[in-house]
């Protein structure tokens, strides 16, 4: 694991390009913001599991969402595709904006097209990993026949698994080792497009190196959309993400560029948290 | 100390025995059934028993070409009222059942499996028997369907319910309204284990005799479409066995011998395509 304090986390222009949330002082240039979630309070039937969390999630950046177990994470990111209207009991207030529109108004299916999503587990369909990445294209009537063909092996090689399955397309996705099953999820989520990509712990069941493919991958990912990602692990959320939210007993805690918020961090809990105190 | 090692060995030696000698008794039921019908109805069993019409009382020989197709109809049009209502009514079960609405199918359907099946026999006899004035292969094909509901919504019900929720989820999560997520990808990867139960189902419902004892009745010549009585091989092995004539008796001892091999060919198929690898590819 690479020290934070050096190496990838640096090499990237982060500073200034931030719309400060809770105002350092250091306020520049506005970015756009491209997903926006204000005043979120998520309830699971009488149990609140979020307190009002506003974040603002820039456009084309990486921006992470670390905390211990049970803090939340899971259960904000998946309210950013409207994940959690599959569950009973589960009740949501506040707005996410996307593109300035409150998703929350809108037709779901097409929410749910233009915010892909990656789970903790790799989930590929008991398909052929063809139709895996041209599940989602089928469905929503997005193209067809070659064009579907084109569309799976740009997807495929943007989350480089192309070399790897090129020879076997349509056997079954789960002939594939773990690491590739999660890249070929990830392939499925690009295939239609989406502009911002919500990653639920993706490399929390991998090996390292199945990790690093992940987040190497990432680095190219966000210059086409953007990328929320939540990670229990705090060296990743360092190396991967411009900038990082840390939560809280489903509390935002400190939300700040990630270079900041792990060298100087603004709030006692999270410094205690990212040195390890507790969590 | 040694007295008590030797109870422990002596105790171990007759339970492992006793246990052992009740599931020899187990699988020994089977062997000895299927080694009684071929030791007795050997005999009976040639070509013509598959080709031929019964011979009338006194000739010897014969067949049952009538009630194996008899059978087969009645069979096949209970799998096609039985299958898509037993089918259909798990999807809604497992999918769209509220937890209230659920549990009162889940009960309604496991008091129509615990129903009798005279019972069946009795109550289809009355609805459609009684109308139309005659048995009927209709009405044996309606009461096997009745027969294979409550199995096929339980089975179907199970296997979707098998399906991991993280597969709905990445459905969901693409953009597949709730239906086409049921029906692309929960349906086909629960598939295998459907299929598997209809076929089992079949096999139990092939072998009933109540509900076709007043419904199809019995026949000892050939039925010609669905509105006359038809003769079946329960039914044929009923009669036969209750007959006073020792060459009917072979018959009866030949029919339920065909009768436990179509049951026994059903199961281990669909062992064989439930076993195999359950998520291959499917091709495209």
């Amino acid at each position: 694991m690479t020290p934070m304090t050096e190496g990838n986390v640096n090499e990237r222009p982060v500073a200034g390009l931030y719309r400060q949330r809770r105002g350092s002082g250091t306020s520049a240039v506005p970015s756009p913001v491209k997903l926006a979630a204000s005043n979120i309070n998520f309830y699971y039937g009488s149990v609140q599991a979020l307190h009002d969390i506003t974040i603002d999630f820039v456009e084309k950046k990486i921006t992470a969402l670390i905390g211990p177990s049970g803090c939340g994470k899971s259960t904000f990111i998946r309210t950013l595709n409207r994940l959690h209207e599959t569950m009973k009991e589960a009740r949501l207030e506040g707005e996410i904006r996307l593109d300035g529109e409150n998703i929350l108004d809108q037709d779901v299916s097409v929410i749910r097209r233009r915010i892909g999503m990656v789970f903790q587990k790799s989930n590929p369909f008991p398909k052929s990993i063809f139709q895996n990445v041209a599940y989602g294209l089928r469905i929503n009537k997005m193209a067809k026949g070659t064009e579907i063909e084109a569309i799976v092996e740009e997807s495929l090689k943007k989350a480089a698994l192309w070399t790897e399955v090129k020879d076997k397309l349509h056997r079954s996705a789960y002939g594939l080792s773990g690491g590739q099953q999660q890249r070929l999820c990830i392939a499925r989520a690009l295939a239609v497009n989406p502009e911002v990509l919500l990653l639920d712990e993706p490399c929390s069941a991998l090996d390292p190196i199945a990790t690093a493919k992940i987040e190497e991958l990432l680095h190219e990912l966000k210059y086409q959309c953007t990328i929320v990602i939540v990670t229990h692990n705090m060296q990743q959320a360092a190396r991967v993400s411009d900038s990082t939210a840390f939560l809280y007993l489903g509390k935002l805690i400190e939300f700040d560029e990630t270079k900041r918020l792990f060298t100087t961090p603004s709030k006692k809990q999270t410094e205690d948290y990212i040195t390890g105190r507790f969590g | 100390m040694i007295a008590l090692a030797l109870r422990k060995r002596a105790t171990n030696f007759i339970m492992f025995g006793l246990t052992a000698l009740c599931t020899i008794i187990t699988t020994g039921i089977l062997f000895f059934i299927l080694g009684y019908l071929v030791w007795n109805g050997a005999t009976a069993l040639n070509w013509s028993f598959f080709t031929n019409l019964p011979a009338p009382v006194g000739e010897i020989g014969g067949g049952m070409a009538n009630a194996i197709v008899g059978s087969a109809k009645v069979l096949l049009l209970g799998s096609l009222i039985g299958v898509p209502i037993g089918f259909l009514g798990g999807v809604y079960l497992n999918e769209y059942g509220g937890s209230v609405m659920a549990f009162i199918i889940r009960y309604a359907t496991d008091l129509l499996n615990g129903v009798p099946s005279i019972v069946i026999g009795i109550v289809v006899y009355a609805l459609v028997v009684l109308p139309m004035k005659h048995f009927s292969a209709l009405a044996g094909g309606v009461a096997l369907g009745i027969m294979m509901i409550p199995i096929a919504v339980r089975s179907t019900e199970e296997f979707l319910h098998a399906v991991p929720s993280s597969l709905r989820e990445a459905a969901v999560a693409l953009g597949a309204p709730k239906w086409k997520a049921v029906v692309t990808v929960v349906i086909p990867a629960a598939m295998r284990g459907i299929i598997t139960g209809i076929m089992l189902n079949f096999a139990r419902v092939a072998g009933e005799t109540a509900p076709l004892l007043f419904t199809a009745l019995n026949n000892q010549f050939w039925s010609n479409g669905w509105s006359q009585p038809t003769a079946s091989l329960p039914v044929m092995i009923f009669a036969y066995a209750i007959s006073p004539y020792d060459d009917w008796h072979r018959q009866a001892w030949a029919a339920g011998f065909i009768l436990l091999a179509l049951v026994l060919v059903i199961n281990v198929l669909a062992k064989f395509i439930f076993g195999r690898n359950k998520f291959g590819p499917r091709g495209n």
